[in-house]
C-alpha cells in the first residue's frame, strides 16, 4: 500500500512540477496514440460501413477477420511492422524503426479492427429502411451513408474511445517499434516497464497513474461530446 | 451545410495526422533515408542501459560527434542476433561465446570495454548454504543438491549462458520444480527471485541498482569465475548494405578512449559508494582473469 501512495503522490509532483521529462513522454504518449486512432478511425470507418451496408461475396469473412483482428495481439503487431521496417526489410529503406512514425503505425494496425469492428455494429444497428428513406428523398450515395453514420454517431464515438483506450495502455507494440528511447521514443507504458525492470516501483505506479489520468481525460472529451451531441440531437 | 463542415473537420484531422508523422521524421531522431549516415544503432545488453551508464555517455557522443544515437536495450542474445542482421551498428554485450560467432564471420569486430563480476544472490538465510562455496560452479552445485529456489533467466541473454555455463561446470542438469525459468529481464527477475525467496544469478550493476526492493543478499562472489567481461563490437558492413560502418566504430572509438574509460571508472560511485563497473580498454578477458586471480 506505501508503494501504492508513493507513486500517487509523486505522480501529482510530477504533474504539478511540470517536470520536464515526464512532460516530454506524455505529449509523445497522447501524439501518437492520437495519431494512430485517427488513422484508424480513417481506414476502420469506411470499412465499418462496407461491411454494415455493403452486399457482396466475402462480407462475412471480411467481418470476421476484423473481428479476429480486435483481439490482435499488440506484441504480433509490433513483430509485423519490425519485420517490414527493418533495415532489411521490405520498408527499411525508409529508416522508420525506431521512430513515433513506426509506433503509430504499429498503433494503427492494433486500433484499426477495433474501430472497423465496433463501427460494424454501431452501423448495422441502424434499421436499413433508414438509409432506403434517404435515398428515396434524393440524397446521393455518399449523403446517404453519411446520414446513416451521423445516425449512429453515439456507438461510433464509443469506437473511438475503443480504438484510443487499445492503444495508449498497449506497451508491447511500442517498446518492438520503439525501442524506449530517452528523449526519442520513451511513451509512459514502455518507461512504466523500464522503471519496475530497475525495482522503482514507485516511480513505475506514477507514470501508470499518469497513463490512467490522460486516458480519462481523453475519454471524458469524447464522452462530453458525445453525451452533448444527443442532447443537441433531442 | 453541415456535411462539408464535417467533411472539413475530417481533412483537418488527416492533415493533423500527417503532420505529426512528417514532424516525428523531421526530429532530431533523424531519420531520412539510408544516404543519412549521421544515425547509429546501438543495441545493448539491458544490465548496462538500466545502469544509467549509457544515459551519461550518449549524450556526450552525440555532441562531440554530431551523430544521433538510438539506444535499443536487449538481452546480449538478441543484441548480437540484430548485429549479424545487420539492424544495428555497434553493440555492448556480455556473451564471449555468441561474440565469437559473429567476430569469426566478419560481421563484426570486438574490444573489451569494461568489467564487474556476477553475483549469486538469494534469501540472506542461505538456505543451501552457499557461503561457504569455494567456486561458482560449487555454489550452484550446493543449490542443487538442496532443490532449493532458483529463477533463471532462460532468455539467452549474457548472464543466462554464463549460468548455463557454471550448470555445465558444475555437472548438473538443471530441472525439476526448484528451477523457474522467467524469460525475463534482470531487473524482473530479481523482483520475481524476490518474491519467492529464490536464489537468482546477477550481474553487480543490476543488483545494486535494485537492491532496495529486492531485499535480497550477496551470497555468493568474488571469485575469478565470475568475471563478467562487457565488449563493445561496431558493426560491420559484411552483416548488411545499411550498417552505419563509420558511425559504429566512431562510438566504439568514443567509448574505448581515456577520458570516457576514466569516466567509466567513476561511475556509480557517488550513488552506491563503489564504481559499477571497472574500464579495461586495451585488455583482453584473459589478461583481466589472471590479474584478479593473482589479487585474490
Amino acid at each position: 500500500m506505501g508503494l501504492i501512495w508513493e507513486g500517487f503522490t509523486s505522480a501529482l509532483r510530477l504533474l504539478w512540477n511540470r517536470d520536464p521529462e515526464t512532460m516530454e513522454i506524455l505529449w509523445l504518449s497522447l501524439r501518437v496514440s492520437l495519431s494512430a486512432t485517427v488513422v484508424a478511425l480513417l481506414i476502420g470507418l469506411p470499412v465499418g460501413m462496407l461491411i454494415a451496408v455493403g452486399r457482396f461475396p466475402g462480407r462475412k469473412l471480411l467481418l470476421a477477420a476484423v473481428n479476429t483482428g480486435m483481439g490482435l495481439p499488440p506484441v504480433v503487431a509490433g513483430l509485423f511492422v519490425t519485420l517490414l521496417l527493418w533495415r532489411s526489410g521490405p520498408l527499411g529503406a525508409a529508416a522508420l524503426l525506431y521512430t513515433p512514425t513506426a509506433m503509430i503505425i504499429a498503433q494503427a494496425f492494433i486500433a484499426t479492427p477495433l474501430v472497423a469492428g465496433i463501427s460494424t455494429a454501431a452501423l448495422q444497428q441502424v434499421d436499413p429502411e433508414f438509409r432506403t428513406q434517404m435515398l428515396g428523398l434524393g440524397a446521393g450515395r455518399l449523403r446517404s451513408l453519411y446520414e446513416v453514420a451521423r445516425e449512429a454517431r453515439l456507438p461510433l464515438l464509443a469506437a473511438v474511445m475503443a480504438g484510443f483506450g487499445g492503444v495508449i495502455s498497449e506497451v508491447g507494440a511500442a517498446t518492438m517499434v520503439g525501442g524506449n528511447i530517452k528523449h526519442q521514443t520513451r511513451v509512459l507504458t514502455t518507461a512504466a516497464v523500464q522503471q519496475t525492470a530497475m525495482g522503482n516501483f514507485g516511480a513505475a505506479i506514477a507514470y501508470g497513474m499518469i497513463l490512467l489520468a490522460i486516458a480519462f481525460l481523453v475519454v471524458l472529451v469524447l464522452t462530453l461530446a458525445q453525451q452533448h451531441q444527443s442532447l443537441w440531437a433531442r | 451545410m453541415s456535411l462539408r463542415i464535417h467533411t472539413a473537420c475530417a481533412a483537418v484531422l488527416a492533415a493533423a495526422t500527417l503532420a505529426s508523422c512528417g514532424s516525428s521524421s523531421n526530429s532530431p531522431s533523424g531519420t531520412g533515408g539510408s544516404s543519412d549516415n549521421k544515425l547509429v544503432i546501438l543495441a545493448t545488453t539491458t544490465s548496462v542501459q538500466d545502469s544509467g551508464l549509457l544515459d551519461q555517455l550518449v549524450p556526450e557522443f552525440q555532441t562531440q560527434s554530431g551523430y544521433t544515437v538510438k539506444t535499443i536495450a536487449v538481452g546480449s542474445g538478441e543484441a548480437l542476433a540484430m548485429a549479424g542482421r545487420g539492424e544495428a551498428d555497434v553493440v555492448i554485450a556480455h556473451d564471449p561465446e555468441t561474440e565469437k560467432k559473429l567476430v569469426s564471420t566478419g560481421e563484426a569486430t570486438q574490444s573489451v570495454l569494461m568489467h564487474n563480476d556476477f553475483v549469486v544472490i538469494g534469501p540472506s538465510s542461505d538456505p543451501a548454504g552457499i557461503k561457504q562455496a569455494t567456486r561458482a560452479a560449487d555454489a550452484l552445485k550446493r543449490i542443487a543438491e538442496k532443490q532449493a529456489a532458483f529463477i533463471s533467466r532462460g532468455d539467452k541473454s549474457g548472464t543466462n549462458n554464463f549460468e548455463l555455463k557454471q550448470w555445465k561446470a558444475a555437472g548438473v542438469t538443471p530441472s525439476g520444480s526448484w528451477y523457474q525459468e522467467s524469460g525475463q529481464g534482470m531487473g524482473q527477475t530479481i523482483t520475481i527471485a524476490s518474491q519467492k525467496q529464490a536464489y537468482t544469478l546477477a550481474d553487480r550493476a543490476t543488483y545494486l541498482a535494485t537492491k532496495d526492493s529486492s531485499g535480497l543478499a550477496i551470497l555468493y562472489e568474488g571469485t575469478p569465475d565470475m568475471l563478467n567481461v562487457y565488449d563493445v563490437l561496431p558493426v560491420t558492413g559484411k552483416a548488411g548494405s545499411r550498417v552505419n560502418v563509420s558511425g559504429g566504430k566512431a562510438f566504439a572509438k568514443f567509448m574505448l578512449s581515456p577520458a570516457v574509460q576514466k569516466e567509466i571508472g567513476q561511475f556509480g560511485k557517488d550513488k552506491y559508494g563503489i564504481a559499477l563497473f571497472d574500464p579495461d580498454a586495451g585488455q583482453t578477458a584473459q589478461q583481466i582473469e589472471q590479474e584478479l586471480a593473482k589479487a585474490g
